[in-house]
């Protein structure tokens, strides 16, 4: 059993899409309750990948390989490591709420729509899993199809326009790696002999610094467009508006964290020396700051409820890649963590602007105003989000910005200061909106009488509450089931770094 | 001397003999047994016969290959070579005949133009393309060409009251006997470099000879116009929008798949055969027609309307793909070439077997907007056409992602990053006019309209064509090993 849990974590959403597709698609309530049954079993069966971890072991782990096409030197290879661990349990949970939050949101073409997220639900699980680079490019091209429909089909006004610069963007930049990855094959082949994808084979690789730059590049393309690293990000804001809430839940938790997880699996171990060139780096940090405050600038400015999330995204994912080029420990560490976080408050913050949207049917900021006088639980889940997001300490945002600080101080203290003013700035645009929309006296007589939030939505928002406070309060577990992982990629990309007289102490020596 | 007809001669001829035999079988039928147009369907058997005898010969040439231990034999004193490239080239002929002929009998009775002699000029056709793929020698290979595309010729036109049909006839007729006039000139140079029609021998006296010999350059340039014609490489690519537009649908599903994948063998055949020699001349003025070709195959079909036209333009970028195979021109390029045309030969024949069902008695089904709400008119129908474009543009895991992999692959190995790139900047430009079809399909919304045609034989072709699609992506290994096969060329 064991050595097929991450399979069947994989292909339990596909399996429940082939089930779905049998149920005649008038009976709109069978599906729901199918679609629900499928989400929530793809996370039940998640859960035993946390319970059989070990956190004291290096490397991948649960590890299963098969042939898939021996003529190319392609395996079916899956297995986490601390990393993917907490991607692929945030993916099933996000996953699942995502569909229950989509009840009565979703009244046309329901059959399909599920049978959307189903795939990509496989497809993205299969990204934070695979082991060959071959397969993880099967997966990564996998997930643009049914974002693509998800967005172009059940989504607002403009969607026929974000959908398709969102599949441009996403495709263009994926094309570029598969010739990076093409690159590496054919280096390995003439190092080795041999050709394969398999992540742990091209690792020993030993490349001159000037080809790791190139592909460095190519692989940057096709992360920084998925993070979306500015100036790639044109394309999030369209997709995040347009897109359905639980579109916009999925692509902002889950979807932009493959091209940080791409940084961290490929970009890193692959490519030691290109990681560590200074100008490499510089450009990273340099493009990371920029996001980081321009994303929040750009969130103060908004008049849209949905943009300022979404801009807010570019500003968070700013801190995430911040992290990862920091190149140590705590940098690493911490933007894991900030990616989960990001995945629970930005989604969580998403669902939000969808209750008041499928109530209303507006998203103007001005509309709203004083809502929390009618809707108590549902500024009580809007508060915690807010906070969560704005990094308040106590809730899961402090520990990751936190941790990414302190990194980002080691290597650099100058960065430091620049990404700081992005936490203030964040502070900043989600009180606003928290006053602008939730305080006050109601002024628009249509707020009156809208209803709180219900049963279902309750249950959508109570796990992701719940793992907001638990990072935020105990965030140990975490850090301990990073440590091995982060070790090896810092190890891999500066040998000599634990070697030297600690510079810092490590992140949980701080926490305890 | 040996025997005037050996038994090598037999094995290498009867593909070729059974197509033709039930060509001729398939006329004389036509008007002494089924008299009545409403009996004509059955000449689909005697194609299906036809197609079948030939791949039984193709199973013993195979078979003989392995028993005597051989990479290639020869017959015809050196007129045909039977290798691992003709026998897989031709099951890709052979495929594409059958599963075209499936479709045509509804396509024509509604189109009113079901005759019998359609059925016949498919397996001729394939009958010319068997010497493309096994010609030896400048005259076979010739013979074979014309024999394939009078064929077309006539099977262009053959909606006798259609203006378009009439127009794309003549316009393909013209250019094309204006190509093959480049061709054959090119082909009497190379007879005079060398005094023979053997390819053999004429490969030996362009190797003799400096690869910037004028002769040899006049041969390789008028050669090259005459095959880049056949496979509509950019600029020699006007007539096949027209062509593909005017023709009946299941003609320009055979044109756009059988024509191509038998004028690629050819240019395989020639360009590694005697032009082998002058590779670096060709090289860099192929790689100017393949990046020519990619960028108006790709950017002109971004704003077309015609379906059918559509998709010639889309075609036109592929031929720009497979010469890029050809240009990187190692192993994994020629392989590359190989898995594309099989790839192409099902995803194309498959985009426009949705096409042909679109074409009802009151609706021509060509337009975009033709395509509106397929999804909810007819969700097979726009799932399988989903999958066929996605192949196309080369999205794992499909089919087509497979043949842009090898190349791009090829590109790598051979340090020609330059091509690389522009190559895999084109498949985001392709993603949006694919998905033009796509969003036409799937977001617009449309009344209820006519359902689409529908034959068992279209049910049937469509059926096979999406499986493979999906399953050479999903399991490609054994493909591979297949087309691995044609790799033996020299």
């Amino acid at each position: 059993m064991s050595e097929h849990l991450l399979s069947l974590v994989l292909f339990t959403p596909l399996a429940g899409m082939f089930v779905l597709l049998l149920i005649p698609g008038s009976r709109k309530d069978l599906i729901r309750i199918w679609a629900n049954i499928a989400g929530f079993a793809g996370f039940l069966v998640s859960i035993p990948l946390v319970l059989r971890f070990d956190k004291n072991a290096a490397g991948f782990q649960m590890v299963e390989r098969h042939d898939w096409i021996p003529s190319l030197g392609a395996r079916y290879i899956v297995g986490i490591d601390g990393i993917s661990l907490l991607l692929v349990m945030l993916t099933t949970l996000v996953g699942a709420l995502a569909i229950l939050s989509s009840w009565s949101a979703i009244e046309e073409r329901v059959k399909q729509y599920y049978a959307m997220f189903l795939l990509q639900q496989t497809g993205m699980l299969g990204v934070f899993m695979a082991l060959d680079f071959f397969l993880f490019f099967v997966f990564w091209e996998v997930v643009l199809v049914p974002m693509y429909f998800i967005i172009g089909v059940w989504g607002g006004p403009r969607k026929l326009y974000a959908a398709i610069k969102f599949f441009l963007y996403t495709l263009a930049g994926s094309v570029l790696m598969l010739l990076g990855i093409l690159t590496l094959y054919f280096q390995h082949f003439k190092q080795f002999g041999f050709y394969t994808f398999e992540i742990a084979e091209l690792m020993k690789l030993d490349m001159p610094l000037g080809l790791q730059q190139w592909v460095f590049w190519a692989f940057f393309v096709g992360f920084a467009i998925k993070v979306p690293m500015f100036p790639f990000h044109t394309w999030l804001p369209d997709a995040h508006v347009e897109a359905p809430t639980a579109g916009s839940v999925i692509l902002a938790s889950i979807l932009l964290k493959m091209g940080t997880y791409g940084f961290l699996r490929f970009s890193l171990p692959l490519l030691p020396k290109a990681s560590i060139d200074p100008l490499v780096v510089q450009i990273l940090i340099g493009l990371s700051l920029v996001a980081i405050i321009y994303g929040a600038l750009v969130s103060l400015m908004q008049q849209d409820w949905k943009k300022l999330v979404a801009y807010s995204s570019v500003s968070h994912l700013g801190f995430c890649t911040l992290g990862i080029f920091a190149l140590n420990p705590n940098g690493l560490a911490g933007s894991v963590i900030q990616q989960i976080n990001h995945g629970i408050s930005t989604g969580m913050l998403f669902l939000i602007v969808g209750i008041v949207y499928e109530r209303r049917h507006t998203r103007e900021i001005a509309e709203y105003g004083g809502l929390a006088h009618v809707m108590p639980k549902y500024a009580t889940v809007f508060a915690i989000a807010m906070l969560s997001s704005a990094g308040l300490p106590l809730l899961n945002g402090f520990i990751g910005e936190f941790t990414i600080l302190q990194g980002a101080f080691e290597a650099n203290r100058v960065w430091a200061a620049f990404a700081a003013t992005g936490v203030i700035l964040g502070a900043a645009y989600l009180l606003w909106l928290y006053q602008r929309t939730m305080l006050g006296q109601i002024t628009n007589p249509k707020n009156l009488r809208l209803p709180d939030l219900n049963l279902r939505e309750l249950a959508v928002f109570l796990p992701l509450v719940a793992w907001a406070i638990w990072i935020g309060v105990y965030p140990k577990p975490y850090f301990e089931i990073l440590e091995k992982p982060v070790a090896e990629i810092v190890e891999r990309v500066r040998p000599d770094y634990f070697h030297r007289a600690p510079v810092a102490a490590a992140p949980l020596e701080v926490l305890r | 001397m040996s025997a005037y007809y050996t038994s090598v001669d037999h094995f290498a001829l009867i593909p070729a003999l059974m197509l033709a035999l039930f060509g001729c079988a398939v006329l004389l039928f036509d008007f002494l047994v089924f008299p009545e147009a409403r009996q004509r369907k059955w000449l689909i058997l005697f194609v299906a016969l036809g197609i079948g005898f030939a791949g039984l010969g193709l199973v013993r040439q195979q078979v003989f290959l392995a028993q005597q231990d051989l990479n290639e034999f020869t017959a015809f004193n050196g007129a045909l070579t039977i290798d691992g490239f003709s026998i897989f080239f031709n099951w890709i002929f052979l495929a594409a005949s059958l599963i075209v002929a499936l479709v045509s009998y509804k396509y024509l009775e509604i189109e009113g133009e079901h005759h019998g002699e359609y059925y016949g000029l498919i397996l001729l056709a394939n009958c010319g393309m068997y010497f493309l793929a096994a010609g030896a020698d400048l005259v076979t290979l010739f013979v074979g060409l014309e024999l394939m595309a009078l064929c077309f010729y006539i099977m262009v036109g053959f909606l006798r009251s259609d203006k378009r049909s009439n127009e794309a006839a003549v316009k393909y007729l013209l250019l094309g006997a204006f190509s093959s006039g480049f061709l054959v000139y090119g082909f009497s140079v190379m007879y005079g470099l060398a005094g023979s029609t053997r390819l053999a021998d004429v490969t030996a006296a362009i190797a003799s000879r400096s690869a910037w010999d004028p002769l040899v350059f006049l041969a390789l340039a008028t050669t090259s116009v005459g095959l880049l014609f056949k496979i509509s490489a950019v600029p020699f690519h006007m007539w096949a929008p027209d062509a593909y537009e005017g023709a009946p649908t299941t003609v320009t599903a055979y044109l756009s798949v059988g024509s191509k994948a038998a004028s690629f063998a050819f240019l395989l055949r020639v360009f590694l055969g005697p032009l082998v020699s002058a590779r670096e001349v060709w090289e860099p003025l192929l790689s100017a027609v393949a990046i020519a070709t990619l960028t108006v195959g790709n950017l002109a079909a971004v704003s077309q309307t015609n379906i059918k036209r559509l998709l010639a333009y889309s075609s036109i970028s592929h031929a720009g793909y497979i010469l890029l195979g050809l240009i990187a021109g190692n192993a994994t390029g020629i392989k590359g070439v190989a898995v594309y045309v099989l790839v192409y030969t099902f995803m194309n024949l498959g985009a426009f077997l949705v096409v042909v069902a679109l074409r009802r008695s009151r609706i021509l089904g060509e337009d975009l907007e033709d395509l509106g709400g397929l999804m909810r008119n007819s969700p097979v129908h726009a799932l399988l056409m989903l999958i066929f474009l996605l192949s196309l543009a080369g999205i794992p895991p499909t089919a087509g992602f497979l043949g842009k992999y090898y190349i791009f692959w090829a590109l790598i190995q051979t340090q020609h990053y330059f091509l690389a790139v522009i190559g895999a900047a084109y498949v985001a430009v392709a993603i949006y006019y694919y998905f033009r079809v796509v969003r036409s399909m799937f977001i617009s919304e449309m009344p209820y309209r006519e359902p689409v045609a529908s034959s068992f034989g279209l049910r049937l072709a469509l059926g096979v064509t999406g499986v493979l699609t999906l399953a050479i992506g999903v399991y490609p290994e054994p493909w591979l090993a297949l087309a691995q096969t044609s790799v033996l060329l020299r």
